[in-house]
């Protein structure tokens, strides 16, 4: 059958591939539509920047390569990139006002595999400034909304990119997750996202926050198209030092796996002080649901879990404010109009370019790495790092993967968190995963007063494929991935 | 913290600041270090401090040349460069 009239972008990709395989619509026919539902929605405020002219080029060039015969995984499926990742031509913001006219010279390696997978990629999105946050509050292009309530946030950083799938304007976004900025807002907004192992995909050309934290991923309507995208991702790459060589396993083939028998560990402490019992409850069902597929429940503690945060906020700013130290005004991104010498250059450059929440984290990463401090804090929280990735080590002596809850509450309203630490407490189940290096998957797992909420599955170092299996077969159960918001 | 030391800090990390952004700075920083103040809480002597979650050694690649810059297009990225050069002010009087 012919495709006419609006296009129904509630299609997951592996739907999308189907339909374009079978000649029922063109890559320009869904990029159309894509691009208007992009344009009718500019209150979500999703998108920094849409690449019109190069969607519709590119749709072009897939649907001719199809009616020559060639073919590729994703060949004619939009995508936006997170404006965290470098596109040649295109500019590439990370949120400041430091980038706003910045246009990289090159693709990042996601961005160029994603092209070779066949992607269209529509445009980059919105996210909280180079990454720090957690409510998409902290971009120089203003708030991302929430499309299941407007007056609340999307979660951060990956906002722009989780609210664009939620709102089903586009069927697949790319993300970066440094303490849980793929999974938390995937979380609020209802949709799927994994942030897979440390080196599984290539940081090359995705602007760094903190470096041994920082891992990219694929934000979807489901598991399965999340397979789909990280196949597409994943794998080694000689332009970043910390790519790991292992082979990439077929996630696709994995996600019919039997997950009868399978162990799943239930974190005490995740359920404890700090959880908002209505999510608390949603969890319980999903364990319930995982029980009714065979899975088995096991108690499982993660003692220094707790102290994440703290470790969390001494090692990522530590690292943030070495990796920020290159904008100076010198080689690239914006500089101050007026000033006295090299010095003042620098400082009225950096102070006018960057926000509250980037400053505060380069003056906490200056302080704990400057003379007298390094041992207490930077020395500690490598320390405790070691502590908290430990016990994941012995928790999976007993479990094949833990599950508890993304985040500790629902999407909070826009403004509602003006301390910072306040802000922070949202990451509390996600963070000791990136300190780890683990892979960990959100997926929808209810509501809670219409409001969406994740559970997350963590996973054995480089073992994406039985996560994704795992949160597939959640999904054939379930029916939460597939609810909309209203409007959209 | 006190001002004094949020402008030591600011000075390090190359930041400007007004009289105003001194004092949020030193009350926002000082909630921050509250926070990462419960690593005290955690003994963590003769625990080998982790760097990374990949702990094995760097790979390392052959010594020839594997990107070719392009100079122009690079210098073309600078608010200020002239001749091959990106332009600063003054450093030597």
């Amino acid at each position: 059958m012919r495709f006419s009239g609006e296009f129904p972008l509630t299609l997951t990709i592996a739907e999308l591939v189907q339909g374009l395989t079978a000649g029922q619509y063109s890559s320009a026919e869904i990029v159309q539509d894509v691009l208007r539902r992009i344009e009718a929605q500019p209150g979500l405020n999703a998108f920094i920047t849409v690449d019109r002219d190069g969607a519709e080029a590119a749709a072009r060039m897939a649907d001719a390569a199809r009616a020559r015969g060639q073919n590729a995984p994703l060949l004619g499926v939009p995508i936006a990139h997170k404006d965290i990742f470098c596109t040649a031509g295109i500019r590439t913001t990370c949120g400041s006002r430091m980038l706003t006219d910045f246009v990289a010279p090159y693709d990042a390696t996601v961005v160029a595999r994603l092209n070779a997978a066949g992607c269209v990629p529509v445009g980059k999105t919105n996210m909280d400034e180079f990454a720090m946050g957690s409510s998409n509050e902290t971009s120089f292009f203003g708030p991302v909304r929430n499309p299941w309530d407007a007056q609340r946030v999307p979660g951060g950083s990956s906002g722009g990119s989780a609210a664009a799938v939620a709102a089903r304007l586009v069927p697949a976004a790319t993300g970066t997750d440094t303490g849980g900025s793929i999974r938390q807002p995937a979380a609020l907004c209802g949709i799927t996202g994994l942030k897979p192992s440390y080196g599984r995909v290539s940081r090359y050309g995705m602007i760094a926050f903190a470096s041994s934290l920082d891992q990219a991923g694929p934000m979807a309507q489901t598991a399965e198209d999340c397979a789909l995208l990280l196949a597409a991702m994943a794998g080694f790459d000689e332009r970043d030092a910390t790519a790991l060589t292992a082979a990439v396993p077929d996630y696709q083939a994995a996600l019919r796996s039997p997950i009868q028998g399978l162990r799943i560990g239930v974190v005490r402490e995740h359920f404890g002080e700090g959880l908002d019992a209505t999510v608390g409850d949603a969890m319980q069902a999903a364990l319930r649901e995982y029980e009714r597929l065979g899975a088995k429940l096991v108690d499982i503690s993660l003692p220094n879990s707790g102290h994440a945060l703290p470790c969390y906020y001494v090692l990522a700013p530590a690292e943030a404010s070495s990796n920020l130290a290159r904008y100076d005004g010198v080689r690239y991104g914006y500089r101050a109009a007026e000033y006295r010498d090299l010095e003042d250059m620098y400082k009225k450059t950096r102070s006018q370019g960057f926000g509250p929440e980037v400053k505060r984290r380069i003056m906490i990463g200056t302080y704990a790495l400057s003379a007298g401090y390094y041992d207490a804090y930077y020395l500690k929280a490598q320390r405790l790092r070691r502590l908290i990735a430990q016990d994941f080590g012995q928790a999976f002596e007993s479990c094949d993967v833990i599950a508890g809850p993304t985040a500790p509450s629902p999407a909070f309203a826009i403004g509602a968190k003006s301390d910072p630490v306040s802000m922070y407490l949202n990451d509390i189940y996600t963070i000791p995963v990136n300190l780890a290096g683990l892979p960990a998957i959100s997926l929808p797992a209810g509501f809670v007063e219409g409001l969406p909420v994740g559970l997350q599955l963590i996973g054995r170092y480089l073992d994406e494929a039985r996560l994704l299996n795992v949160a597939h077969k959640f999904q054939e159960a379930t029916d939460w991935h597939r609810r909309a918001p209203a409007g959209f | 913290m006190n001002k004094e030391d949020i402008e030591k800090i600011a000075h390090l990390a190359r930041l400007g600041m007004t009289e105003q952004e001194r004092d949020t700075y030193a009350e926002d920083l000082s909630r921050i270090l509250g926070l990462v103040s419960q690593m005290d809480a955690v003994a963590t002597n003769g625990v080998e401090p982790m760097t990374h979650p990949d702990e094995a050694i760097l790979r390392l690649r052959p010594d020839v040349v594997s990107l070719e810059a392009d100079r122009d297009r690079l210098l073309a990225l600078a608010p200020d460069s002239r001749d091959g050069l990106y332009l600063v002010p003054k450093v030597i009087e």
